[in-house]
């Protein structure tokens, strides 16, 4: 297939592209505005990870495509066939093979290392947004390091709920300056965005790139009296055993019939390979 | 004793059209002042010029911090002063709609001030938060409702209670009485009295109302197309109005 240039996009978008990369590495948290482009899937679907990773690939390169801690679902498998397609990179469901991992909502529960990219879809990359609407208050909201707003959205959580009820998107301070977005991931994951890979947020709708480089300390927003917590499902994997894991919650029947699954399917997968069961395993599946 | 704030020669136009030009005074701490006029003479420019949301073309606006005594916010960085306006500085808008965050509970308005200074513990923004809604009149019960929830009256006296949790030294008013109805504005008016002799306020309140500036201002100016044209203390102006505009403002309230 050669009617397309490696990765869809034509090399001086990628060159653009890395140049917000570099900028977002250099100061972590901050968001780089760029020139997204109009990518053949809707937005919303990931056209901002999409770009980023484009961007990323080189065709020596493994990549990795999670939807949800899934390998399987709709956005995933067309996000991989989209590159498999105009990249003719490798492509692989295995974590720790992968030098590129495009993710939406996920972090891999198998730790990364210091050789991978992880590469977010953003969807609003603005924490503030839904506090202040106005893109040029926020803007200097974060120029001046003005972040008491961010709070207040903690303490309507309290008011409201008893306890800091934000399950997902849970604003975290990079590197003492800059509040950011970790996009929709549970906050369960926000402990894990201190890591050994580089990480970088695309935006596409919105235009933003931002990044968290290797080793950056990474706070969540909390109160003295209400410190975080990362949170999960009070269950182990139904499949895999696995109690320290992030997991889904399936409906199996209209009986209230309910399991609780590893979101992450690759991790799940390579525990019961290596076989460890839980509760509603198959016996015979060993 | 040194002025909490002195105003020289402030000027801003619009392109040709005056706004307010040639304004000097000086206010002193636990003052009260009045700017009043018609629609249109540049009161609300010349309060926009001093509390820094409007730059003037020309002139001073020296402030007393406690840091460092007067200081010209005019010249100073934004950082600087826009961490005037959420400390030492209140702003009270005409419509509480400007001044609330309308999707966000009574108690998280009052809060927001502090947590943007740094207040980090959930129990004690909220025993504040409770305190000072007592302060202004608002139940116990309501302080986890929007203000979107609430009467014209009690958004501006939550309004009011959200500018005055860090103790500002300095309140501006534009207009706070606006769009009341005369029992409710009567209730308010007497809360800021007392809120303004118990904390010991400084105060500059904008006004089209006589009544408003007859019962809570110290001093008075008088202001027509950008100018003004008399100034003095409040009973004086109104007693005796001197200039020609004054006489017809004062004799154009309605009796009842």
């Amino acid at each position: 297939m050669t009617d397309y240039n490696f990765a869809y996009l034509d090399e001086q978008t990628k060159r653009m592209i890395r140049r917000a990369i570099l900028k977002g590495v250099a100061i972590p948290g901050y968001q780089v505005p760029f020139a997204s482009r109009e990518m053949p899937m809707p937005y919303g679907w990931g056209t901002g990870g999409v770009q980023v990773s484009a961007a990323c690939l080189t065709p020596d390169d493994t990549f990795k495509v999670i939807d949800q801690g899934a390998d399987d679902t709709t956005n995933a498998v067309s996000i991989r066939k989209f590159f498999e397609r105009t990249a003719q990179v490798a492509t692989t469901e295995h974590t720790r093979e992968a030098s590129v991992i495009q993710t939406r909502h996920r972090i891999p529960e198998e730790p990364l290392g210091e050789d991978q990219i992880l590469v977010y879809q953003v969807p609003i990359p603005e924490p503030l947004r839904f506090l202040e609407p106005r893109e040029t208050e926020t803007r200097k909201m974060h120029s001046l390091e003005e972040y008491g707003l961010m709070h207040v959205k903690l303490y309507e959580d309290i008011a409201r709920h008893g306890h800091i009820a934000t399950s997902y998107a849970y604003p975290v301070k990079v590197e003492g300056r800059y509040v950011m977005d970790p996009s929709p991931i549970p906050k369960f994951d926000n402990p894990k965005l201190e890591m050994a890979a580089i990480q970088l947020f695309g935006a596409g709708r919105e235009q933003r790139i931002y990044a968290i480089p290797p080793y950056t300390k990474v706070v969540s927003l909390d109160f003295e009296d209400h410190p975080f917590e990362p949170s999960k499902a009070d269950h182990p994997c139904d499949l895999c055993g696995a109690d320290h894991t992030y997991l889904d919650e399936v409906i199996v029947d209209d009986a209230g019939g309910r399991m609780f699954v590893c979101s992450d399917t690759d991790y799940c997968a390579g525990r019961q390979a290596a076989g460890h069961r839980g509760r509603l395993s198959e016996e015979d599946a060993a | 004793m040194t002025p909490l704030l002195s105003v020289r020669d402030i000027r801003k136009t619009y392109g040709a059209f005056v706004g307010c030009t040639d304004v000097s005074f000086d206010l002193y701490p636990g003052e009260v002042m009045g700017i009043v006029g018609e629609s249109g003479s540049g009161k609300s420019t010349l309060l926009n010029c001093l509390a820094g949301h409007l730059a003037p073309d020309s002139g001073e606006v020296l402030f007393d911090t406690r840091a460092e005594g007067l200081r010209d916010t005019v010249t100073m960085s934004e950082p600087e002063r826009r961490m005037l306006g959420r400390t030492d500085w209140a702003f009270v808008h005409q419509n509480p709609r400007d001044g609330l965050r309308m999707g966000v509970s009574a108690g998280g308005n009052v809060g927001e001030r502090l947590m943007a200074v740094g207040a980090r513990n959930y129990g004690a923004i909220r025993e504040s938060a409770t305190d000072w809604l007592g302060r202004v009149e608002i139940a116990d019960n309501r302080i986890d409702d929007r203000p979107s929830a609430f009467s014209g009256g009690m958004q501006q006296r939550l309004q009011i209670a959200r500018n005055l949790v860090t103790g500002p030294r300095l309140v501006f008013m534009d207009e706070p009485t606006g769009g009341l109805d005369v029992s409710v504005q009567a209730r308010l008016l007497d809360l800021m009295r007392g809120l303004v002799r118990e904390m010991g306020l400084s105060a500059i309140i904008v006004t089209h109302d006589l009544a408003v500036v007859r019962l809570l201002a110290h001093r008075l100016m008088v202001m027509k197309s950008g100018h003004v044209v008399e100034a003095g203390l409040t009973d004086q102006v109104l007693d005796d109005p001197q200039h020609a505009y004054t006489q017809l403002l004062v004799s154009s309230v309605l009796q009842v």
